[in-house]
This record gives C-alpha cells, structure tokens and sequence, in this order.
C-alpha cells in the first residue's frame, strides 16, 4: 500500500514536473508582454524534435542535445517576436490569439512534412534508462531525473528574475514600463529576450518531458489545455504559481485516476473550478 | 529583498477591446460608413445564398453547415464582441443543444423540429445560467479557463452517460419528423439549407435588433466602462447574465440544427476544439460588429472544406497561413478590411 | 525531405483529379470516395489507409484494362461523425463516386450507414470494428477485421495456457474496448478460468501509471490490454516496464494494436515477449506479403512500415477492383454488394473472403509473440486460427 502511494506520487511528481518545465514561460509572457501565445506547445514540440533529430540522427549526446534544444528554440522565439509577435504588443487579444493559433496550425503541417504523423522519442542515455531505488521502492531513472529537472529550473529562474540585473529590469518593465524606459531600460530588448527564454523553456521542456508527453505533430494542440490550466491557476507573471499549479494538477490527476479510474478525468477540472472560484486570479496571481 | 514573483500591472485587461463596437467615437461610425459595410456583406450573403440555392445543389450540405457555423458564431459575438465575456467553453452550449434534440428523438420519441429548436434553446439557456452565475464572477484568463473546465466537465459527463448519450460511440438512430409535417430531410441537403437558412434569419433579426436595444447598449457600456455603468444604476451582474444565458440558447439552437441536419450526435460537438474554432471564426470576422462574425463564419468554413479537400493531409498548413495573413494585413477582421475597400471607392471628403 | 515533396506532388494530383476527365469512349472511370482520418492526432492510421489504397492501384494499374479507377480522399479529421456523414453525402451527390471507402472510426462508419442505402452506394470499410456495424447497411462490406474476431482466439489461447489463471482486463473506454473486453471475459472465463478485475480507461490517456499501479497491486498472471493503438500503445509499453509488471510476474497479452508495428521501435525492449492476437503482422511468412513489403518500401521509402490499416486500405481497394473486374461495365450498387460479397482473394496478411450472409470479413487470427529479428522488433506468428467468422454474428 505504501508502496503503490509513493509510486503514485512519484509519477504524478513528474507529470507535474514537465507541466511546469512547458508552463513556466508561457506564464511569464503572458504576464510580462501580455500575450497570448496559444503556440506555445508548439515551441515545446519543437524542442522535443531538436532533441530527437540530435541524439537519433547527429548521434549527439543528450546532455549536448537539452541546451541544444534550449538555444535552437529561443533562437526562433526571438525570430518570430521580432518579426510578427513584437507588432501584436498592445493589440486587440482576439487578434493575438488568431496570430498564435495560425502559427500552432502551420507548425502542427510543417511538422507533419517534416516529421511524418507518428510520435518520435529521443534517444536516451544509458545513465538514465534503468531504475533507481529510492526508500525501498525501484523507479525509473529518467523520471526522478524529470522531476529533479523540474526543482533546478525553478531554481534558475527563482535567481535569474530575483538576483540578476537582467531580473531586475525584468521586474522594473513588468511593474511600470514608462517609469522603466525612462530611466533607461531597452524595453524592446528586454522583452524579445523574455520571450526567447519563454519560448526556450519551453523547448527544453519538450525535450526534457518527451517520455511523459510524446513528441507528436498535434503536441501543442492536444496539451494546450493543460498548460492554460497551469498558467491560469498558477497566476499570471508567478515562478511559484505555476509549478504550485503543476504539483496540484498532476499529483491530483495520478492519484484521481487510481483511486477511482472510471471517474479519473474529472479530478483535474473540479480543482480548477475550486481553485479559480476561490482565487479568480490563480494561486500567485497579481491580476487576471 | 527579491521577490522571486513578477509582480504585473494591469497594462490591460485579457477581454476583448472592440474593434468597431460602440465607443463614443463609433456613434458617429455608425451614422456613416460601418452600417454600409454591415449592409454590404448582408446583401452579399444574401446573394450567395440565393445563388447557391440557385446552382449550387451539390453545396447545399455545405450551405447548412455554414448556415449554422453563423448562427453559432453570433452566439459568440454576443459574448464577446459586445459584452466583453470571454469563452474557451462555448460549444458546450452547442453541444447541449444538440444532445437535446438527439435524446428527445431517440431516448423518448420526440421527433418534432420545431420544438426539438425551442427545447434545445431551453436546456442550453438552463445551463448557461447555472454556470454563468459562477463565471461571471470572474474575468479574463480565470474566466476563460472557468468556460473551459465547466465545458470539460460536461464533456466527461456525457462521455461517461452512456445509457443516455451513447459515449463515443456517438448517439444513433436518430429520427427527425418533417418540417411542419410537409418537408422531409434528403439526400440533396435541399430541405436542410432552406431550413437552416430560415433559422439563421430569424436569429439574425434578433440579434441585429437586440444589439441595438437598449439593453444591447447597456451591455457595450459595461464592457467599455463597468463602474460608471454601475453607478448609473445599471444592474450590471444581472445583465451580463441574461446575455450569457442568451447567448447558450442560440449556441444551443445551432446545435439543435447540427443534430437534425446530421441526425446523428457524437461527443465531437462538445469538444475543446469547437470552442476554440468558433472563437478564431469570431477573430476573423471581426468582433463586436455581429455581420463580421457572420462573415467570418462563410470564409473559415468554406476556406476549410476546400483546403481540406485539396490537400487533405496539410490543409492545417494553408488554413493557418490564411488566418496569419487576415492577423497581419486586416487588423480589425474581414469587416475591417469590408470597410477599408468601401471607404476606398467612395469619395474623400465624405469618407 | 521526401514527405515535403509528397505533399507537393499531392497537391497536384488533388488539382489535377479536378480537371475533366478525358477518355476514350469506351473506357469507363470510377469513382472511389475514400474517407478517412488525414490530420489531427489520428492523421497516422488515415495515412496509412490511404497510402494503402493507392499502393494496390499502383500495383494494379493495368488490370482493369481502359478502365480507370480514380481515389478522391476526404479527410474527417478524426472521430467526428457529422464531418463523415456529409463528407460522405458530398462525395455521393457531388461526385457522384461508385464507391465509398475508408473509415477508421465506429461512429464516423454508422453515421454514414445510412447515406450507402439511401443513395445505393456500396460502403467498403476498411477499418472500424465495432461488429454491429455492416448491420447497419446492406450496402456495407467490411474487408478490415472485428473486435470479437481476433479476440476470441486470444482468450482461448490464453486460456489453455497453464500460467495463465487470473487475468486483469484493461480497454480504452468506448464501444470497441467493451466490446473486447466482453470477447476475452466471455472466452477465458468460458475456460473456467477467472478475470480479477476490468477497468476501462480514457481513450485519451497520457499515462497508464495510475491504472497499472492497481493492476499491480492486484498481481494477476495476466493483463489483457486493448487500446486504439498509436501514442497509446508505448504509454502503456512505458507504464509496463517503468512499474517493473514483468519483473512481478504479470505477462501483459492483447490485440494487435497494442504492439503495432510503426510503434514497435519506440516501445524498445519492454515489448519483448508480449503475446497478441491478430490478423496482420508485417512478419507474416508469404509471398503476396513479401511483394506488399517490397513495393511498399519502394513507394514510401525504407523507414516506412505498413500497419493492418494499411492492409485495410489495399485489400479494400483489392475488394473494389474485384467487384468492377466481374461486372465488367455493369456496374450497379447492389451488383457490385453481390459481387464482394462471394470476393476472396489472397491477402498480404493471409486467406482472406466476405461471407455471402454477413458481408464481413472472414480470415485467419494469428497468436504472436514480439521477438528480435534481423528486422528489429516483430510480431512472429506462433499459431493460426483458421478462417474466422466474426463471432459477434453467431448470437
């Protein structure tokens, strides 16, 4: 028994853990530019198949192929916020949305030519295929890797925004932009390198979570759901919200779907409807 | 001390800024040039569907179903093109609607279309005021995601009623009697266009006419200015539940349509994906103005049964390039760019 | 790379099938609706229903002589019976096709149902396999499989098996899971053995964790999977080995879906020694499937394997040729319903024919074990069920 609920918890831990690696950066977007970027699992698929085409097809090693992964996807989230994004600052939602589900559209195709329609896994290291014991109980490797990824990615981001001067101009921008320009902070910049890091994560997130959410062409339409779920109940612009957000729904969701699987699937929307109800601008969130 | 959370000012709200809706300025647009456009596309619609009628036998089917993608989509231009409520969870209205129809006919025999329309628009008015009380509680993404999980959950539930709704199996055997007891559905879609098209009129005139009511007034006041319209003593709570409850029925009416037209009702009706579908119709439309949604409507749904008949492998490719041109060069939707060309052929300084 | 140029080269054939067709007088041109699953999550099994269909005209070309046999392919975007039914009407009065083909899912090929009868159509399916289904019209022959089918031989298999005992039940949730589960209950416990207990999952599930875990608790000899196949079936490989259920002692067996061969290579080694049954494996020891492989490869290239959908498509298309070559010219949809169903032929997956009172399929069911081959990962074919009706239709 005690077995079967630390095995529960450790998957749900690792579920919740990919959730927030791919939610994160939408969040801090969404909260800093006010964009609404429903392509955003498309820049996690993405990053699932740089890391596919490096470790399958270059022969790279995983470890070269995460910041690969990581580089390769910001890289074109600075392309596509330079380029069309940074027009739709201010603009009307809709529009934004239009514009985000048009790119998610011709990624999902352009994935599909590229890519074909069937799910494509990573080649994973050997260090990391076998099984771990933690208190007696055998799980597999490569998901206590996951959720230690999860931790060490909060805490990257809990430093980047809180300690660094880049964080800091980051947080001036959020809070006031005219008070920060006008003490000389490049607005443009700062938000075309938010939105790479937003869009890299994410990447990474794909890559790092292919095992949980498998690398299909239809990823960031079939899992935007769930990272909304996480942003929404999170809080808007939070590092804490989300990945609160993404414990509560994936260690809910395994747990609902053990105890009574028949019923599974509506555990994860009663606690959004109890959660948003509660606190309409999600766990952490300023506003909505 | 660092505070490891982005604190965000309020730069702007996640609803829906209007394009051409009635902001003090549009008063004025409205007297002289935005009724043209509206009246421009309704006599182009009108056209297409008497030539269609006309010479388009083999597109009569389609002419149904954009017949109903419209009446859906003004369901939704309601929400939120003029009152500002934003939805991620419409088509459970429309899905609602169309389980209706499909348990009356096949659970209990009640195969009358007409009434099969009203208690459709009943069962989906019921809920939308049930949920609407809670959602309207919120705003922007918490209530966004408040639609989505409210119609996510009446997907499960109508995923898990099998006796009830056939699961995913989908509900058959379903029979709809004749129109008025005279006309029969067949094969052609001929009866089902004539049908459907005199649903979408009826709902148009509604809605043209509420828009311009009072009420429908008040409701782009509290969008535009939800404090002074309370302190004017407007019930705003209220009335942003009756238009949600309002606007359930007609997605609900829509949805009736399907399930009679198709006679047949499969748990897709209920699905994420509709909802987001009929929201980037809106988008493309042009929100707040009612006959850009509806013109939004015709283009995303024949646009989408040409692509994916050409190339029915990567028609998502073209559909997407298509929508990401409308974002980039007709910022304000088809109907913005309706009156871009009638201000073009018209002389300057009346313009 | 070569799939951009697929889609390319798809593209003209789309445009070019739009322009008149010009042909001798005494040629005739035919018209086959094919409708099937193209994008979206599921665009793998429409691709392979199509790639399929177009592989045996490619094969065929010249065996109807003049006479040409044109494929107009609608996508339905997945489970989505609407979309199918006026796809469907579409193709019929706007078309007007010879024949409608395709379909992956049960409620697409119900909601059709009625459209073959009212327009005399002849509605060959090619995969959906709910066994109610060619009820549902006369005008429907169905050259795929049935759930029951290739479950039934299962359970018996299974259940003269002396470590097999207890087995635990797991399917996806909607009519073809429930219609497996009760072929394997009825036949293993028929056996006077036990099933411990069932449970039926989300057709969409991320992860099988949580429900394997409970099987695990539950330590049966035996878990019994049937899913729609897909991202599906390595979920459950990955759920499988992570919970170390074979170290335990619990063999997993199921349909073919569960270890379909274009997932196969993701699943790894977790797949090994898993036991189903079914009516395709590429692995199948025959000449006809040694030519289907060899022109499949040459087609769509080395990477590319051919699942039992794709068989669908090409036995179905093979179905359609049959019916158009006995006509010769007289072609009417109850002649051609009347031709397929007295239709066999020699199948890349084995003997297969229509049964005249049933018009569906009749066939072998093969017992498979995964084995590493030269080729990888296969299905190898350890015993053979022959010629099996659907048993659905005894009752």
């Amino acid at each position: 028994m005690i077995t079967a609920a630390l095995t529960i918890l450790f998957h749900g831990l690792a579920f919740a853990m990919v959730l927030y690696i791919v939610s994160v950066g939408l969040g801090i977007t969404m909260g800093l530019m006010n964009f609404a970027n429903l392509a955003h699992g498309a820049f996690a698929a993405a990053g699932g198949y740089v890391v596919v085409v490096a470790t399958r097809s270059l022969g790279l090693p995983f470890w070269v192929a995460l910041p690969a992964a990581f580089v390769v996807v910001a890289l074109a989230g600075a392309v596509v916020e330079r380029l069309v994004v940074r027009t739709l600052y201010g603009a009307d939602e809709l529009r934004q949305v239009l514009f985000s589900i048009a790119l998610l559209f011709m990624a999902i195709a352009g994935f599909t030519a590229a890519f074909g329609p069937l799910q494509q896994q990573p080649e994973i290291p050997a260090a990391l295929s076998g099984q771990i014991a933690l208190g007696g109980v055998e799980f597999p490797s490569y998901r206590a890797f996951v959720i230690a990824a999860g931790v060490v990615i909060l805490a990257a981001l809990w430093l980047l925004i809180g300690r660094t001067r880049i964080g800091m101009r980051i947080r001036a921008a959020v809070d006031n932009r005219n008070m920060a320009e006008a003490i000389g902070v490049d607005t443009r910049m700062l938000f075309t390198l938010t939105f790479a890091l937003g869009t890299g994560i994410a990447g990474l997130g794909g890559g790092i979570g292919a095992d949980v959410l498998s690398i299909t062409p239809t990823y960031g339409q079939e899992y935007l759901v769930l990272f909304l779920i996480v942003v929404a109940v999170g809080g808007l612009g939070s590092i804490f919200g989300p990945f609160l957000a993404a414990l509560c729904i994936g260690v809910v969701d395994v747990a609902g779907k053990y105890l009574i699987p028949e019923f599974g699937a509506f555990f994860i929307y009663g606690v959004v409807i109890a959660i948003l109800l509660a606190k309409p601008a999600g766990l952490f969130g300023v506003r909505s | 001390m660092p505070r490891p959370t982005v604190r965000v000012e309020p730069v702007k709200r996640l609803s829906v800024p209007h394009p051409g809706a009635a902001a003090p300025s549009t008063w004025r647009g409205l007297a002289m040039g935005r009724t043209g456009s509206d009246l421009a596309i309704a006599i182009l619609l009108g056209l297409g569907a008497l030539a269609t009628l006309a010479f388009g036998e083999s597109y009569w089917l389609l002419g149904s179903q954009v017949a109903i993608t419209m009446i859906f989509a003004l369901s939704v231009d309601l929400l939120v093109g003029f009152a500002g409520i934003v939805t991620l969870g419409h088509a459970v209205f429309f899905g609602v609607g169309a389980y209706s129809v499909g348990i009356a006919s096949v659970r209990l025999g009640w195969t009358e279309p007409l009434l099969g329309l009203l208690l459709a628009a009943a069962v989906a008015a019921l809920l939308g005021a049930a949920t609407g009380v809670l959602v309207l509680r919120t705003r922007g993404l918490g209530q966004l995601m408040l639609t989505m999980a409210f119609a996510s959950m009446v997907y499960e539930i109508a995923n898990r009623a099998k006796p009830l709704t056939g699961g995913a199996d989908g509900l058959q055997g379903m029979v709809v009697s004749p129109i008025l007891g005279l006309f029969d559905f067949d094969i052609f879609g001929l009866t089902a266009f004539l049908y459907t098209l005199a649903v979408l009129a009826a709902v148009v005139v509604f809605a043209v006419l509420m828009t311009r009511s009072p009420y429908g007034r008040s409701l782009v006041g509290i969008r535009e200015n939800r404090v002074r319209m309370q302190a004017i003593g407007t019930g705003v709570q209220k009335r942003l539940l009756s238009v949600y409850t309002l606007s359930a029925a007609l997605a609900g009416i829509a949805g009736a349509l399907l399930a009679q037209t198709s006679q047949f009702v499969g748990l897709n009706v209920l699905h994420f994906s509709l909802s987001g579908e009929i929201l980037i119709i809106v988008a493309l439309g042009g929100a707040g103005r009612l006959w850009g949604a509806l013109l939004g409507a015709v283009v995303f749904t024949l646009f989408k049964d040409r692509l994916s008949a050409l190339d029915p492998a990567y028609w998502y490719f073209w559909l997407g390039l298509l929508l990401a041109v409308i974002v980039l060069f007709a910022p304000k939707g088809l109907i913005g760019l309706v009156d871009r060309l009638l201000a073009a052929g018209r002389p300057k300084e009346t313009a | 790379m070569t799939s951009f140029r697929s889609l390319v080269l798809g593209t003209a054939v789309a445009i070019a099938a739009l322009l008149p067709m010009a042909g001798t007088a005494a040629a005739k041109a035919y018209k086959v609706g094919l409708i099937a699953s193209l994008s979206g999550p599921t665009a793998s099994l429409g691709q392979q229903i199509e790639r399929g269909a177009r592989l045996y005209q490619q094969m065929h070309k010249n065996d109807l002589g003049d006479d040409t046999v044109e494929l107009i392919v609608r996508d339905d975007t997945g489970p989505a019976p609407d979309v199918a039914k006026r796809l469907a009407q579409e193709l019929v009065v706007r078309d007007h096709v010879d024949f409608l083909a395709g379909i992956i899912f049960t409620p697409n090929a119900n909601a059709i149902a009625p459209i073959a009868t009212q327009a005399k159509v002849p509605f060959v399916i090619m995969n959906a396999a709910a066994s109610a289904t060619t009820k549902a019209s006369p005008y429907i022959v169905r050259v795929s499989q049935t759930i029951g089918q290739f479950t039934q031989p299962l359970a018996q298999w299974a259940s003269q098996q002396p470590d097999i005992r207890t087995v635990y039940t797991l399917v996806s949730d909607y009519a073809p899971g429930l219609e497996a589960e009760e072929a394997f209950t009825t036949g293993f416990k028929g056996a006077g053995k036990s099933v411990v207990s069932s449970v039926r999952v989300p057709v969409q599930s991320p992860d099988f964790v949580p429900f394997l875990q409970k099987v695990k608790d539950a330590k049966p000899d035996a878990l019994y999977v049937f899913l729609p196949g897909g991202t599906q079936s390595t979920a459950l490989m990955k759920a499988y080995q992570s919970l170390g259920l074979k170290e335990a002692g619990v063999r997993l067996i199921g349909s073919g879906e569960v270890t379909v061969e274009d997932e196969l290579p993701n699943m790894g080694d977790a797949a090994l020694g898993v036991v189903t049954g079914f009516h395709y494996s590429t692995a199948h020891d025959s000449k006809a499937n040694a030519d289907f492989l060899k022109a499949w490869q040459a087609a769509y290239g080395a990477d590319s394997v051919p699942t039992f959908m794709a068989i669908g498509g090409y036995d179905g298309m093979a179905a359609i040729h049959g019916a158009i070559a006995a006509l010769k010219g007289k072609l009417t949809g109850e002649a051609a319903v009347e031709a397929m169903r007295h239709w066999s032929a020699e199948s890349p997956r084995g003997p297969i024919a229509i049964d005249p009172d049933t018009r569906d399929i009749v066939q072998n069911i093969y017992i498979r074990r995964v084995e590493k081959t030269d080729g990888g990962l296969r299905n190898v074919e350890f015993e053979t069920f022959k010629a099996v009706k659907d048993p659905g239709k005894a009752k």
